[in-house]
């Protein structure tokens, strides 16, 4: 009995393994690359971080190809103490300024409408942006 | 200056609240916007009217949830006579955003009906809501490991059915790159509330929607792009099955007359399938010498700098031996029409790419179907531009695809720089392909937070148009301040299509309720 119990979790392991394997091979494109991880975070700042992620990160992420992070670069390069160009490194954040600059935009970045980040979903993303650094 | 209008043109601000009660009963109410900090959200923040009496603002939102809530507001705009503005994601940005045509409309923000209904590999087909955005499609193709690309636009930020319906272009592959062109059937919402399915979506049962797209009798999806006759609340598109491998190539021709072979023999080639992606004209040496410069010159700047006059980079999509293949017989026929003309491979990949290999593309990301917003650094602020832009509007007339009719629009294009020098137009027109029988030119023009520099332009782009269009170039789409310029050039026979538009519009919308004015369509009581 236990063998074929472990016999079956070999051949799932297996099957898992390859179907594994199969959808890396499958994958017709990568995934983004992420600036932070999402280890040690709590819920409203894991909610906020994939709010970051599905709408902020295609400007703010890390990289070529992003206007927010190299504009940023540019406008903070003189600056004493150095802040980072990536958002998600910053920590000078408060709420009310994440609040701000997502409702009222900056420059090319036009303001995100309600139906698109909401009251809620804003509020998680301050929260993740501003939150305290070890 | 407030960021909302009051009520809508000739409505009462007692029937405008009835219209929103009702509204809410619909959507709930926390899905109508009224309060002046959230309907400014719906400004156009790229308006080249920003803050003038003439800019172009919404008195409330509502966003539906699902195709029946669109028609039960249909209904009730209709029977209230409320003009209703559908937008999908909003971020037609440098096109017109979220803002309405009619100041004091009801913009109807389709943004959460925002599900993926039905994907199949196997057909290479995708149905999609409008609130669906080019980055939700991709993740989601990514998170089910489908072999599918997506053509996206530049900002992957749009609507797929939004840009679709807005006539917008890609750059892959010719048969994906025109996105009206590659979708596959409708389903519409129409003024007063019925729905309706084009092609086989017509016929109940049927489960071939996504693959016939004309189903029998007139074929109607035409008329709901570019339009206000209904509201496209489904839409199915074809996508293209992933590749195995990718490789690119470069011609280089050195004579300035070369550019009239060089269009020639890439459009014969993209035509009969010899390369298969989005074909790049260049000129390094126009850049260089700028506007307006003589062929001689150009020639001689070519010369003394070792760089070609004109470039035509070709890209392949398929599998390794077939691109080889193809790009050697491309090579072949360069080489015959054009004496001299060299040759550059470029970049070669088995697909999928890798992580590190696409990050390295940056905004070339798109033309492996990677949506992205790396196109947003115009106007931004860099190492080269301390006077960050708040956006731009863009200029973008129909040009012929031949050597002769870029060079003589151009010509157009460098004499109206000069004829409008007041304005500072910065024009350096080279040719985009988007589209697979003509070329258009992008031209960006800035808009800032300064009503004086906005003016200006405003100024500078309606002559633009007229210049345009006295030489046959005509705009393919615009921004909602200069619809009725662009709609005024496309005047045969004194405006018949225009007065066609118009009748049709009376027929299928004959309160005016939806999108007045876009495209220069205005309903009957609107019109001037």
């Amino acid at each position: 009995m236990s063998m074929t119990k472990i016999a079956f979790a070999g051949a799932l392991g297996c099957a898992v393994l390859a179907g594994s394997a199969l959808a890396q091979q499958a994958l017709p494109i990568p995934p983004l690359q992420h600036a932070v991880p999402s280890d040690g975070l709590n819920a409203a700042q894991m909610r906020g971080q994939d709010v970051f992620r599905t709408t902020c990160e295609h400007c703010h992420g890390p990289g070529r190809g992003m206007p927010g992070t190299s504009s940023l670069a540019v406008k903070y390069q003189d600056t004493a103490p150095a802040i980072p160009a990536l958002i998600e490194e910053r920590t000078d954040l408060t709420p009310e300024l994440v609040e701000f600059f997502v409702r009222n935009g900056s420059g090319a970045m036009a303001p995100y409408r309600k139906t698109e980040v909401s009251d809620d979903q804003l509020a998680d993303l301050a929260a993740y942006l501003s939150r305290p650094r070890p | 200056m407030a960021g909302a209008a009051a009520t809508p043109p000739g409505v009462s601000e007692a029937v405008f609240a009835d219209a929103l009660n009702r509204f809410a009963g619909v959507v709930g109410a926390e899905n109508v916007y009224s309060e002046e900090e959230d309907v400014a959200l719906y400004r156009d923040a790229y308006s080249p009217l920003w803050d003038e009496r003439e800019e172009k603002l919404a008195s409330a939102a509502v966003a539906p949830a699902s195709a029946e809530e669109v028609q039960a507001v249909a209904r009730i705009a209709n029977e209230l006579r409320i003009p209703l503005y559908p937008v999908s994601t909003g971020r037609n940005l440098g096109y017109g955003g979220s803002a309405p045509v009619l100041s004091g409309s009801v913009v109807l923000d389709l943004k959460r009906m925002n599900r993926i209904l039905d994907i199949s590999e196997r057909d290479a087909t995708v149905l999609v809501e409008p609130g669906v955005s080019y980055f939700d499609l991709y993740r989601h193709i990514v998170d089910n490991g489908l072999k599918l690309w997506i053509d996206c636009p530049d900002p992957g930020w749009g609507s797929v059915i939004g840009n679709a319906m807005d006539r917008g272009g890609g750059v892959t592959t010719g048969a994906y790159r025109d996105h009206f062109g590659s979708h596959c059937g409708m389903e519409v919402v129409l003024a007063d509330g019925d729905i309706i399915r084009t092609g086989m979506g017509a016929m109940p049962g049927a489960n071939t929607w996504q693959q016939n797209r004309y189903g029998y009798g007139p074929w109607v999806d035409g008329i709901f792009s570019q339009s206000n006759y209904g509201i496209v609340t489904k839409m199915g598109f074809w996508l293209m099955p992933a590749p195995d491998a990718y490789l690119s190539g470069t011609i280089a021709a050195h004579r300035h007359q070369d550019v009239i072979p060089l269009i020639d023999v890439m459009n014969r080639l993209e035509n009969i399938g010899a390369f298969t992606g989005y074909p790049q004209v260049g000129s390094p040496v126009l850049f260089q010498a700028g506007a307006g410069a003589a062929p001689e010159e150009l020639e001689a700047q070519a010369r003394a700098s070792g760089q070609p006059v004109w470039t035509c980079r070709l890209q392949f999509y398929g599998g390794r031996k077939v691109n080889e293949a193809q790009w050697e017989y491309c090579q072949e026929q360069f080489a015959a029409a054009i004496p001299g003309a060299t040759f550059q491979r470029g970049e070669e990949y088995d697909l999928p790419l890798t992580p590190e290999q696409a990050e390295a593309l940056g905004t070339e990301k798109v033309s492996f179907g990677i949506p992205n917003l790396g196109r947003f650094s115009i106007g931004a602020r860099s190492e080269f531009n301390d006077m960050p832009t708040s956006g731009h509007v863009w200029f973008s007339p129909i040009l012929p695809r031949t050597g002769e009719g870029l060079l003589a629009a151009q010509k157009v294009l460098f004499e109206a720089a000069e004829q409008l020098k007041p304005y500072n137009l910065s024009v350096l027109p080279m040719p985009f392909a988007n589209w697979q029988r003509t070329f258009i030119f992008l031209i960006n023009f800035p808009i800032y937070r300064d009503k004086d520099a906005n003016r200006q332009t405003r100024e500078a782009f309606r002559k633009l148009v007229k210049i345009c269009a006295e030489n046959g170039l005509g705009e393919y789409r615009t921004a909602p301040a200069f619809m009725n310029d662009v709609g005024d050039t496309y005047s045969f026979n004194d405006h018949a299509l225009r007065r066609f538009h118009e009748r049709l519009k009376d027929a299928v919308d004959p309160n005016g309720i939806l999108s007045a004015g876009r495209y220069g369509v205005w309903p009957r009581h609107l019109r001037t």
